[in-house]
């Protein structure tokens, strides 16, 4: 039995790849397969040290590449096992096919992912382009905005990828160092109430049940490939209730609260931002001090679940306010597109609802650069101006130099 | 007969064992080898050769081509030292299947 280390709620100062592997540690997954790189790395060397020091019982394989560690993953759970990861930017990049094999196959793989940016030219900073670019892998996407989100996103991911309706690999987004490495209070959770949540895996077609031999990762030609598609479609449209099941076990059991997006002051909100991961922080004080100081109306949509896209929920929250204005905000490029990836979504969102509102998107924090809290008013100074019909372009990159 | 995606096993998972035997990948062929038995010295050649199990051999004697599992590869008919068997588009015979 391995040691009982936290048994009643605590808070820590942790950083953000601390408190991932402390969840980790409580998960206590069966397989873990990991290779490290920056800003993941420090994640996978506190879980080593979980292993060495006996505190889980996970079988712990240091592969020599991402796409061997997702591979190492597929594999154990395929087995019949819980089998967990994490890597940054070009690791995901690395990780690319397996990642499509993980979900066609329906395995329940639950990773972290510290959003980096990619290549070229070569930077270890934060950006969301490594998960963006993932975005069509059949993932379910949860994006979190600090180190306590992160903790407890993990915690709800093992339940959203096991769910029988499901049946998905979950991965879990949190901004490099600005997340990853920065030192937060984090409440963590007692490890018996977090066993207790997170369950025993209950394995489907497992490898190991000798008596009922199956095979994985067969051929599916012409005649068949399409209806896997299809089905998984369907488990994704599922994830949409799942994810929401689990975020109100969480909040019953727990106390805090996981909806598919967080609305801050949309309620009587003139402008809309929305925004995903550490940066609507910066954005909710922001919001604050232009309702304190100027009397501008602005409220923010941040989006947890990306895959599936809660299209209704946010067009409720739009709906539901006053909106005159919505400004994307993207830390990710889809150069070639309208604007970014997160702007396409919403203007989806709007055409489902045959409902159209001036919508400009803000390209930011690219390579790790700064958003600071003038960066963010000099947008809502945008979405008033567009609000009050001056052209604005589609695509303004905040804090760029000119 | 492959089931709809409702009926489907998720991921493409197979639990009946042996089940690829079903599969006639013969389907993926778009040249056939036709046997001409008087032709053929029975040298095995072809049996020899070929890559998926086709050669069809009765009593120590080449008697023709499993076409469920013959994917028309050709490596038979380049092997045949008789020229016992010969490649033929396979729209010549599917009007007869």
């Amino acid at each position: 039995m391995r040691p009982e280390l936290i048994k009643e709620v605590t808070y820590v100062p942790y950083s953000g790849n601390m408190a991932a592997a402390e969840a980790m540690r409580q998960i206590n997954p069966d397989v873990v397969a990991a290779y490290p790189i920056t800003p993941q790395t420090e994640l996978m060397q506190f879980f080593a040290d979980f292993v060495a020091n006996g505190l889980v019982d996970s079988e712990y394989i240091p592969v020599e590449s991402e796409h061997s560690a997702m591979s190492a993953c597929v594999g154990a759970a395929a087995a019949g096992s819980r089998a967990m990861t994490a890597t940054a930017g070009p690791g995901l990049a690395y990780m690319w096919e397996v990642l499509g094999i993980a979900s066609g196959m329906r395995l329940p793989i639950v990773m972290t992912v510290v959003n980096r940016a990619l290549s070229a030219p070569i930077n270890i900073h934060g950006d969301q382009s490594d998960m963006m670019g993932a975005r069509d892998q059949g993932w379910i996407m949860l994006f979190s905005e600090n180190a306590e989100e992160q903790y407890d996103n993990l915690i709800q991911a093992i339940r959203i990828a096991e769910d029988e309706r499901t049946r998905l690999p979950v991965m879990v987004g949190m901004d490099g160092f600005v997340i990853s490495h920065a030192i937060e209070r984090v409440r963590l959770l007692p490890d018996r109430a977090v066993e207790e949540f997170v369950g025993e895996l209950k394995p489907m077609y497992p490898l190991l049940d000798v008596d009922n031999p199956v095979t994985h990762g067969a051929v599916a030609m012409t005649d068949s490939y399409m209806e896997f598609k299809r089905q998984q479609r369907e488990a994704m449209t599922n994830a949409y209730k799942v994810i929401k099941e689990v975020g109100e076990a969480f909040e019953e059991a727990f106390g805090r609260k996981y909806e598919h997006i967080e609305t801050y002051k949309t309620e009587d909100a003139d402008y809309i931002l929305v925004i995903t991961g550490s940066a609507a922080g910066t954005a909710k004080y922001v919001v604050d001090k232009l309702r304190e100081e100027k009397s501008i109306k602005a409220g923010l949509i941040k989006i947890r679940t990306f895959r599936p896209f809660p299209y209704n929920d946010v067009m409720d929250a739009i709906e539901a306010s006053n909106c005159k204005a919505i400004g994307i905000f993207d830390r990710a490029e889809t150069f070639g597109g309208a604007s970014g990836p997160l702007f396409e979504e919403v203007a989806t969102t709007q055409y489902l609802r045959r409902k159209y509102y001036p919508m400009t998107g803000f390209i930011y924090g690219l390579g790790g650069r700064d958003t600071n809290v003038n960066h963010i008013e000099e947008a809502i100074d945008k979405l008033m101006r567009l609000a009050a019909g001056e052209e604005i372009p589609l695509v303004n990159y905040l804090n760029l130099k000119e | 007969m492959i089931k709809g995606w409702r009926e489907l096993k998720i991921g493409g998972v197979i639990t009946e064992p042996g089940s690829s035997e079903k599969y006639n990948t013969g389907e993926w062929r778009a040249w056939r080898p036709v046997f001409e038995a008087d032709k053929c010295v029975n040298c095995m050649l072809c049996w020899v050769f070929c890559p998926d199990s086709s050669i069809l051999v009765e009593e120590e004697k080449m008697v023709g081509v499993d076409y469920d599992h013959c994917k028309g590869c050709g490596i038979c008919a380049h092997e045949c030292p008789t020229n016992a068997l010969e490649m033929k588009p396979e729209y010549l015979f599917r009007e007869e299947d």
